[in-house]
């Protein structure tokens, strides 16, 4: 990468100088190897630098302080207005503290003072590069979170727009009379509608869990947790749904299972695993959840034997409002959210969330956590 | 007035299907519902329908525009109602597009959730006109 260096001095030979001195510049290669050239322009005056910088920013200056026409705080003035993002290096003969506290108040980067040698220079550049480097980082950065937070929202919105339009759809049906002209019809609109109100405030519950993970708002309350306890409260939980399409759910689990941890979080995986296993069952079929411990582990594993997915399914499985549809699917609602906040709590343990599956057959969700954490 | 056209429904959402065809149905309409592009693209070869109904984001953002335009490029003279949720969230308000019915393949374009009259209204002014 090539930076545009400015050099404003109305000596000649101060100019060359510097020329010289940077002709062969090239900063230290930094984490991804970039390196930095330098290419070098002049003005030898502070109204020839201020168009210059109009014309084209560079994005350094070195700056020359007492100079024919307006001075180089003057041009520094002129830039803290009109082009804030460019780096300004001051350099002067009669350096004092004064000039120093006055270029620095205006936004000077640095203070060189003359004379100075070739290293001197280079050092002072080398910050400067250094500098904007970080700056251009820190803003790629942000814009990127920016657009990652716009598109959250934009399918936030979606996926809340969807359930209030289906409903909303059930409404115009009973006003317009159509759902009473048959009466079956009738009780499967109230039921359809309350399902996804049901859905609906699942996705804002999940959404609440995600943004307290990620903001580091929930408090943490970290204490011995027994899991096998967290498990059986969460197949207590889902019993009833189970037991009304025949599923039947098994616990394989040592007598107790200490670990450190925060008994809210350990119970929103194995919620999320042991709802996931048992809505997507089929009918009659079995959930097994095995809990192991090695001297450092804590493994939960919940398995179906449910739809199963395809490899390319799996893949976009913990991912934002990441839900798999099709014909198999089409009945079971869900967040999209779920296991993608398994996957932030287990990373809380310096743990892993992995999946096993074969369609038609079921899947395996195993979690894996440290027991206790350094 | 003509009541026995054969309507395609595509969309991944069930219960839009299901209000869609009591109303549709209940206007004394043939219906063929699909909750994927694949499965829509598949009874495509074995029917063909007056006019299709097609929810623009399925599985894929995509899957709307993509079959509208399979379909068009198969039966040119079926005529394509797209519908969607999608507004300015995204960025981009399809409904105020002028030239839609171009790029888009579709020849109307409704927001959901459809009220039946708006939905008949194109069902008419598209097959009848």
């Amino acid at each position: 990468m090539t930076l545009k260096l400015l050099v404003v001095d109305d000596e000649t030979g101060m100019r060359m100088g510097i020329r010289r001195a940077l002709r062969n510049f090239q900063s230290e290669p930094d984490d991804t190897g970039l390196i930095v050239r330098l290419s070098v322009e002049e003005a030898e005056s502070g109204e020839q630098a201020i168009e210059k910088i109009k014309d084209s920013p560079p994005d350094i200056v070195l700056l020359d302080h007492r100079m024919g026409g307006i001075t180089g705080l003057d041009v520094l003035n002129w830039m803290e207005d009109n082009s804030p993002d460019v780096l300004a290096i001051m350099i002067t003969a009669y350096a004092s503290l004064e000039n120093a506290i006055n270029a620095t108040k205006k936004g000077a980067f640095d203070f060189l003072p003359k004379p100075f040698t070739p290293a001197e220079l280079k050092v002072a550049v080398r910050q400067a590069v250094k500098h904007v480097l970080a700056v251009r980082e820190a803003k790629r950065l942000s814009e990127e979170k920016r657009r990652v937070r716009f598109q959250f929202i934009s399918v936030l919105a979606h996926e809340l727009k969807a359930p209030l339009g289906a409903i909303e759809g059930y409404l115009y049906l009973l006003q317009d009379g159509t759902a009473l002209s048959n009466p079956e019809t009738l009780p499967r609109v109230v039921e359809r509608s309350l399902v996804r109100l049901q859905g609906m405030r699942k996705l804002i519950y999940d959404l609440l869990d995600l943004t307290r993970i990620e903001s580091g708002e929930k408090k943490r309350e970290l204490a011995e947790v027994d899991v096998v306890q967290a498990a059986n409260a969460s197949v207590e939980t889902m019993a009833p749904d189970a037991a009304s399409r025949g599923i039947e759910i098994v616990l394989n689990a040592p007598e107790h299972l200490p670990m450190l941890g925060d008994r809210s979080e350990l119970e929103i995986i194995l919620n999320n695993l042991v709802s996931n296993a048992v809505k997507y069952n089929r009918d009659n079929g079995k959930v097994t959840v095995t809990l192991t411990e090695s001297p450092e582990d804590v493994t939960i594993s919940v398995a179906d034997t449910g739809i199963g997915m395809t490899e390319e399914e799996r893949e976009r499985l913990f991912g934002e409002f990441a839900r798999i549809k099709n014909e198999k699917t089409r009945n079971i609602l869900g967040s999209g959210l779920g296991l993608n906040i398994v996957k932030r709590i287990a990373g809380l343990y310096e743990g892993s969330v992995t999946v096993e599956s074969t369609p038609d057959a079921g899947s395996t969700f195993t979690v894996t956590l440290k027991k206790a954490l350094a | 007035m003509e009541r026995n056209l054969t309507i395609l429904l595509v969309d991944d959402d069930q219960d839009y299907i299901e209000q869609m065809r009591l109303m549709l149905e209940t206007g004394g309409y043939t219906v063929h519902t699909c909750i994927t592009r694949e499965k829509a693209e598949e009874l495509l070869g074995t029917m063909k329908p007056d006019i299709a109904v097609i929810d623009l984001m399925m599985e894929q953002n995509d899957d709307g525009f993509v079959l509208a335009y399979r379909l068009k490029k198969k039966y040119p003279d079926v005529p394509v109602i797209m519908v969607t949720a999608v507004t300015s969230e995204t960025g981009i308000d399809f409904t105020s597009a002028p030239d839609t019915g171009g790029w888009m393949k579709a020849d109307a374009l409704l927001q959901k959730p459809v009220r039946f009259e708006q939905l008949e209204a194109q069902i008419k002014r598209l097959c009848h006109g």
